[in-house]
């Protein structure tokens, strides 16, 4: 079996008296799309936001690669090769596709901006992922639809060379062939050997994307498995509550 | 796996760049077109209502007096980038120049005490910027504050007295001298060298990295279209203008110095990964934040460039007036502001660029000048400048709701 490109275990959180983690074990592989499903206040985003380095979490060991690591900090995460695209994407409208993929991590030939080569790698990344949807690279991000600029906020972690991509909701806000859209890119994504972890409420889209499906409840993880082998309202059972998976609740 | 090739903008004919320039505009990117509309049908309006309109000295006297303008507004466009605002800007400019003259007063010589004005304006940006973007003060709020305190550190600074002569014949030769006749074509010469030069090697590049480029014909048009404008601006005022015995022709030297400030500033903003930032905090601070941008830093640093600039500004009027006044940047950090808009600057932060405010300044100059050789009273140029600025704001704001597509 390989090695996970992430790996946790017995990771715990808590805001006050309030444990939010309670002992999460999770692991994603490169090359494939892990799902993390569970209600509201399950603990997804703060489980995300441990990995991002936002909000590191209490106790409980990292391994990235194989290797145990510290992620106390957006950077260090960055610098691993953690990629987290949250649901408001956080793109500058006002820039062009190019420059917003380079957005902070600009390329320069000698004093100014090296526009040439930072046009043809952000090509090169959108061509990797199959997009065809955009029409130029130099479009403004102001023009684009909702989908267009998730494919955006996800190539940009192409661009960083990232080997795990989290995205949230990656499709709450589009329309059906939008979200076709987003689902192929994810998928590409994948197959470039990249872990992608999504979050997401929406059943149908994980049945259809994702290899591996992780459920929490109330801050632990009560089911691991396979999207083979499972089904929509299993999982919907595990998300509510009313089914558990022998052996993985502790 | 087909691969579809994404287009960079740069493909197709000059038609199809012609049309492709016809929907951006269509789809709110107005930039500076509606300045430019402003600019020839006022020219032709005030050309028909006023025989001295379009004279060979109000010619030049135009571009002199648009030139304080054009700077202050270029100044304002670098916070007006980031949503922001600078009201102190023209006082600063005020005070910058006080400090200059009693330097000056104390028997040093002028180029140092230019520079301790300079000093003045970017301590001042740096303070500003502090309040701003460190400890989370409006703009508005803090800019109105030293707007006001400003006016009185003036008085402070000079006594209550109105004009104090500044006799510094290089300075005053940046608004009252003019260039001889070669020196205009030189510019000219050395204005279509350098943007010619400069896309040139864009395109080398573009082309070491396999990447396609506008028709080159466009670049000859680009160039052809400056060469001719400006060649019949330059014969226009080397031709002699004065009417007197005494010999008035040549390329006032307040336009090269302009012309070069707002070059540099354009390739600060363009070219530079300080004028990338700079858009995408004005775009979204919090996009810019988490791309790893420190947000503070080119806050500050946009308030030091506008205020620095700012004092540019000072320095033509005294450089006109030949002394330094104690009232000085009171009323034109209004026009300023106007200019900007005006000239297609949005107010909502991220879009604009420094020719933008030029010519801002320049319907402003128009509106000014027009009005008062029709004799109308003062009164009538502050209604239609208001006018004016209303109606640029509402442009951008209708523009910018036109650029954002409904959410999918």
């Amino acid at each position: 079996m390989d090695v996970p490109v992430i790996e946790i275990s017995g990771v715990t959180k808590s805001f006050g008296p309030v444990d939010v983690l309670k002992g999460i074990d999770f692991k994603a592989y490169g090359g494939k799309v892990t799902a993390l499903v569970g209600d509201n206040g399950a603990g997804k985003s703060t489980l995300i936001k441990g990995l991002a380095g936002v909000q590191p979490y209490d106790s409980g060991v990292i391994k990235f690669d194989g290797e145990e690591v510290q992620v106390h900090s957006p950077r260090q995460a960055s610098h691993l090769g953690i990629e987290v695209v949250y649901q408001d994407l956080a793109l500058c409208e006002n820039l062009d596709i190019v420059q917003n993929m380079f957005l902070g991590r600009e390329e320069k030939s000698q004093l100014t901006l090296d526009e040439a080569s930072m046009e043809l790698q952000a090509t090169k990344a959108l061509h990797s992922l199959s997009v065809r949807t955009v029409k130029s690279v130099r479009q403004k991000v102001s023009s684009l639809s909702g989908g267009q600029r998730q494919t955006v906020a996800i190539a940009r972690s192409v661009l960083r060379k990232a080997k795990l991509v989290v995205l949230d909701e990656p499709t709450a806000a589009l329309g059906v062939a939008q979200t076709e859209q987003v689902l192929r890119l994810v998928r590409s994504l994948a197959d470039s050997g990249v872990a992608v972890i999504i979050i997401s409420h929406n059943l149908a889209d994980v049945f259809s994307v994702c290899d591996e499906i992780n459920v929490l409840y109330l801050g632990r993880m009560v089911a691991s498995i396979k999207t083979s082998e499972t089904t929509q309202a299993d999982v919907v059972g595990y998300i509510t509550g009313t089914k558990s998976m022998d052996g993985i609740q502790k | 796996m087909t691969n579809v090739q994404i287009a960079t903008g740069h493909e197709g004919t000059i038609r199809d760049q012609v049309r492709a320039y016809f929907q951006r505009v269509r789809s709110g990117e107005m930039g500076a077109l509606p300045a430019v509309g402003a600019l020839l049908v006022l020219t032709l309006l005030f050309a028909s209502l006023s025989p001295y309109f379009l004279s060979k000295l109000n010619f030049a006297n135009l571009f002199v007096q648009a030139a304080e303008l054009t700077m202050l507004a270029a100044a304002l466009v670098f916070v007006i980038l980031l949503a922001e605002i600078d009201l102190s800007a023209g006082v600063t400019g005020g005070v910058a120049m006080a400090v200059f003259f009693l330097t000056l007063h104390a028997g040093i010589f002028w180029p140092i005490a230019l520079l301790a004005g300079f000093a003045v304006g970017a301590a001042v940006g740096t303070v500003i910027g502090f309040f701003v973007a460190k400890i989370g003060v409006p703009s508005f709020v803090v800019t109105l504050g030293f707007f006001l305190g400003f006016q009185g550190l003036q008085l402070v600074l000079l006594g209550e007295g109105g004009l104090f002569k500044v006799d510094v014949p290089e300075i005053s030769s940046i608004m009252n001298e003019n260039l001889p006749a070669w020196g205009g074509w030189f510019m000219l010469a050395l204005i279509v060298a350098v943007s010619g030069a400069i896309s040139l090697w864009d395109r080398a590049r573009r082309a070491k990295f396999g990447l396609p480029n506008r028709p080159i014909g466009l670049l000859f048009i680009k160039l052809g279209v400056m060469t001719v404008l400006g060649a019949a601006t330059i014969a226009v005022l080397n031709l002699n203008r004065s009417n007197s015995v005494k010999e008035i022709a040549g390329v006032p030297i307040v336009i090269p110095v302009t012309i070069t400030i707002l070059f540099l500033g354009t390739f600060l903003l363009d070219r530079t990964k300080f004028g990338r930032h700079l858009y995408a905090v004005g775009g979204n601070p919090e996009a810019a934040r988490r791309a790893g941008i420190k947000v503070a830093k080119v806050r500050i640093l946009a308030f030091v460039l506008c205020s620095s600039l700012a004092v540019v500004s000072g320095l033509f009027h005294v450089s006109r007036l030949g002394a330094v006044e104690a009232t000085a940047g009171r009323q034109i950090v209004l026009s300023g502001v106007a200019a900007a808009v005006v000239g297609g600057v949005s107010l909502f932060g991220g879009r604009g660029r420094l020719i933008h405010a030029a010519l801002g300044a320049l319907v402003i100059a128009i509106i000014e000048n027009g009005l008062g050789l029709l004799g109308l009273p003062a009164g009538i140029n502050f209604l239609v400048t208001g006018g004016v600025l209303c109606l640029a704001a509402t442009v951008d704001a209708v523009s910018r709701k036109r650029a954002t597509p409904g959410r999918v």
